[in-house]
């Protein structure tokens, strides 16, 4: 029983970060329309500005997190800005294949500035776990849940009750909505890639201390995320989150239940089966 | 040779066709006519299968259409041209037109690869074909460049050729001279009676009154997805109720 | 027409079968200049490289998606041939045939479903199915000897003749990859091919001339899948040793970055390609710093000044000009 709360608690924390990651995919397929290869290095970024922040820098923890996201938004929009913009192509094969390209010269960037050394950032506060229902929880896993929902909220807030998010949501469904109300949708994009960069960022600072840091940690992170997106529906918000969820239990339940050699491979079954099955995932419309 | 009976297409609720029917005559060209909008295009489309009727059937001599795929119906001997263009930019034109003929190539992915003898002989004949088809559209000289910097008129007439080419029974025309000088289409409209006489079967959707007019044998009226009359050109041109919906609005444009 | 305009037509009209003869002979008398194993051996390597991004580069080119999944039908033939043949002690030819089928197979009932997906979501199928493959090959042990990597591959012989150096080894890879690019010209230059050129450039105009579009598309995944396939069983026999990590999706991505350099659908491209990306960390030092900037970089920078990829877009340019200067020409006279 306290081993099955235990598997429980362990997928929700890795769902939450699925989730956050999923969310980053979405907000630029919505906008965009394309797949952003580059997510799963922002996941990286994240965790690495939060080691360079509190080791180097010795930032105490929040301001320190706050840093790293905000740093990885700020690399994200640049990214848009200089990386992505000047191909002015709308096909959609090209921009995916762009976007791999600006993934393999950031994890470059990455791998040149921290080296391909595997490092430990501390946790937000100090590993002494705690006695949750008999099953035991490292407090570093509730700062992961608290935050996810703090940044699922503030979400929220900014597409339901911004008038910038509300038009980026008008562009999501109807792109020449977006001519209408007359937003400029060079700054859309650049929004939404802040929002997918702050998003990836945050999984990388709250994750990395509990896996290790390296320089292609966020590939199967990001992998995983997109998972996760398709399984709840590439684009739908809440399907992101419900995608991240159900993913991140079906693995630590597979991993404790059946065999942990597997469990890395559980993501990618379920989004093939989910491909094969049900394109459009749980939400999809 | 084409029947199309009671056939109707809504696009999200909204109705694009309704209850349409009418008969394409072997031999003849049916003009179908209508304003913007009257959704032409998409009977069009539902004939060739790239849309999928809601509800009607289209038979091709005595053939059902409806549940068929877009490459099988051609392969029946029907062959079209777009209302916006689509040739393939990156194919020379001699290639743009003998895509046309890709049902009388072989399709073994296998046998290309080999290029026995027999192959190479098929497509001897193929590039001769073409190249007539180039001659009669007045394309030869350019044959071998990329079809993407062609001009307009030109691409207008490679696209006409390339559907020509393979002789099919039926040829469908989206608006074969929109967009095109007097001069231009002119000369389409010499092609489109060589054809004529030559036997082929055509339906054609047309803006340009005059060029109806003069090569209809039979006319449909379309209006917001309703066929409203069917006639000879003269019958069309007394029509109070096509007048009213059609031509009326035409000339207060003009 | 003068004599000289005589020739210039005649190397036109079999510019393709000239370029082949020219090429074979080069490659022909190529160990007898160059005797260095080492650049021997990084020209095999090309060899190997080139018959798997043959059939991607026709993958990606022609059905318009991208697989970042290739370095699993490569490792299935690498692995393949190496457990069948010393496991089961099957010879190698056989072997190699037997495994290029089955990967064709698996191909096709994988590529069903999953030529059904669009673009993007194309892309994360097939690296999710890499990373399957390379996961199970790292823990799957007992049969794929796990990270330490499967050794002991017999060579490939013809009667008492082994393929055991690297002049020998360039004759039989090149020999493979001369012929596998003489196939997929064929293929480009045929009727079929059209309709492939023809898929690429606009599917709805492409059905409507009679392409079956579904149909071509798994039978093009089929092909580079097969291809793939054969690669890596002449890889494995090769080096004797392989180990997973010649096939993750790092791997897989490299294999698309070449295509792109070439070309997508550009079978001479392919050549191109290939070299570029294998022989780059030979002639610039600083390349293993600074590997994925060029990488990156290249793959960024071409598709934004020439979407078509260099080679294609390249050769698209020069056909244009000439064109033009021709026309040019004769409207002056
Ligand atoms: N793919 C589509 N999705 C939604 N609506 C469409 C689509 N194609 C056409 N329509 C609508 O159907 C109607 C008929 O269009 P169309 O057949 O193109 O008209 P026409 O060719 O007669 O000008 C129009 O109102 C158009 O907006
Ligand atoms: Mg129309």
């Amino acid at each position: 029983m306290s081993d099955l709360l235990q598997f429980i608690f362990s997928g929700l924390t890795n769902g939450s970060i699925y989730a956050l990651i999923a969310l980053g995919f979405c907000v630029v397929n919505n906008t965009m329309g394309i797949l952003n290869f580059i997510q799963v290095d922002f996941v990286t970024l994240g965790g690495m500005l939060m080691f360079t922040a509190v080791l180097s820098l010795s930032l105490p923890m929040i301001p320190g997190l706050l840093l790293a996201v905000v740093g990885v938004a700020l690399v994200a929009m640049l990214v848009e800005r200089f990386g992505l913009r000047p191909a002015r192509s709308d096909n959609h094969l090209i921009l995916v294949f762009i976007t791999i390209g600006l993934s393999i010269i950031l994890r470059g960037v990455i791998k040149l500035i921290w080296g391909k050394n595997r490092m430990a950032v501390p946790p937000l506060t100090p590993d002494h776990p705690v006695e949750i229902m008999g099953a035991s929880v490292l407090p570093q896993a509730l700062w992961i849940l608290l935050l996810t929902l703090v940044a699922i909220a503030l979400l929220s807030w900014f597409f339901y009750r911004t008038s910038l998010g509300l038009s980026m949501r008008a562009v999501a469904s109807n792109p020449t909505a977006a001519a209408v109300v007359g937003i400029p949708a060079g700054r859309i994009r650049l929004t939404s890639y802040a929002i997918a960069g702050a998003l990836g960022g945050l999984a990388g600072v709250l994750m990395t201390p509990i896996t290790t840091l390296n320089y292609d940690v966020g590939v199967l992170l990001g992998l995983k995320g997109f998972a996760a997106a398709i399984l709840g529906g590439f684009g739908s918000f809440p399907g992101a989150v419900i995608g991240g969820v159900i993913l991140g239990l079906l693995e630590s339940l597979s991993a404790g239940y059946l065999s942990s050699a597997y469990k890395d491979v559980v993501a990618f079954v379920v989004l093939l089966l989910v491909l094969f099955v049900r394109p459009k995932g749980l939400l999809g419309k | 040779m084409l029947q199309i009976d009671k056939v109707s297409k809504h696009f999200g609720g909204l109705p694009a066709l309704s209850q349409v029917s009418f008969e394409v005559t072997e031999g003849q060209v049916t003009a179908l006519i209508g304003p913007n909008g009257a959704g032409k295009s998409t009977l069009i489309n539902c004939i060739t299968g790239i849309l999928e009727p809601g509800a009607g059937r289209i038979a091709f001599r005595r053939q059902e259409l409806t549940g068929l795929k877009p490459h099988q119906i051609s392969r029946l001997g029907i062959a079209r041209t777009f209302q916006n263009l689509k040739i393939f930019p990156r194919l020379s034109v001699l290639d743009n037109v003998l895509t046309g003929l890709t049902g009388k190539g072989g399709g073994s992915l296998l046998m290309a690869m080999l290029r026995l003898p027999y192959l190479r002989h098929r497509e001897r004949q193929l590039k001769l074909l073409a190249l007539n088809a180039l001659d009669r559209f007045a394309l030869t000289d350019k044959a071998d460049w990329p079809a993407g910097i062609l001009a307009y008129g030109d691409k207008k007439r490679l696209e006409l050729a390339r559907a020509c080419v393979s002789e099919p029974y039926l040829l469908l025309l989206d608006e074969p001279v929109a967009g095109l000088n007097a001069e231009e289409t002119a000369d389409i409209a010499e092609q489109l009676r060589i054809l004529r006489s030559a036997g082929h079967t055509m339906l054609l959707v047309e803006h340009d009154m005059e060029l109806v007019m003069t090569i209809a044998d039979q006319v449909v009226v379309l209006d917001s997805g309703r066929c409203i009359a069917t006639g000879t050109p003269d019958d069309i041109r007394r029509n109070p109720l096509v007048l009213e919906a059609y031509l009326g609005s035409m000339e207060a444009t003009a | 027409m003068t004599g000289k305009e005589k020739l210039l037509y005649f190397l036109y009209l079999h510019r393709t079968g000239l370029t082949v003869t020219v090429l074979s002979l080069a490659l022909l008398l190529y160990p007898l200049y160059q005797s260095n194993p080492y650049t021997l051996g990084l020209s095999n390597l090309i060899a190997i490289n080139v018959i798997v991004v043959l059939g991607l580069a026709l993958f990606i080119g022609f059905a318009g998606q991208i697989s970042l999944g290739h370095a699993t039908f490569f490792g299935m033939g690498a692995y393949g041939s190496a457990i069948t043949t010393v496991t089961f002690g099957l010879p190698p030819w056989p072997a190699m045939v037997l495994v290029a089928t089955l990967v064709g197979l698996f191909a096709w009932i994988i590529g069903v479903p999953i030529l059904r997906l669009s673009g993007h979501y194309l892309a994360m199928a097939t690296l999710g199915m890499n990373f399957v493959f390379h996961t199970v090959l790292l823990q799957w042990d007992q049969v794929t000897g796990g990270p330490s990597g499967f050794a002991g591959i017999p060579l490939l012989t013809l009667g008492s003749f082994a393929f055991d150096d690297e002049v020998r080894l360039h004759y039989l890879l090149w020999g493979f990859a001369l012929l596998f690019l003489l196939l997929c010209l064929n293929l480009v230059r045929s009727g079929v091919g059209r309709g492939l050129a023809a898929l690429a450039g606009e599917e709805t105009a492409a059905a409507a001339l009679g392409v079956n579009t579904q149909v071509a598309k798994l039978k093009v995944f089929i092909l580079s899948a097969v291809l793939a396939a054969i690669a890596g069983s002449l890889f494995a026999h090769t080096y004797s040793y392989i180990s997973p990590d010649s096939f993750d999706i790092f791997v897989a991505t490299d294999f698309v970055i070449m295509v792109v350099i070439g070309g997508m659908g550009s079978v001479w491209g392919v050549l191109f390609g290939t070299g570029t990306i294998t022989l780059l960390p030979e002639w610039v030092d600083f390349f293993e710093t600074y590997k994925d900037f060029v990488h990156g970089g290249i793959l960024v920078l071409v598709l934004i000044f020439l979407p078509q990829g260099l080679v294609a877009g390249l050769v698209d340019m020069v056909r244009v000009r000439m064109v033009l200067r021709r026309q040019k020409y004769a409207s002056d006279r």
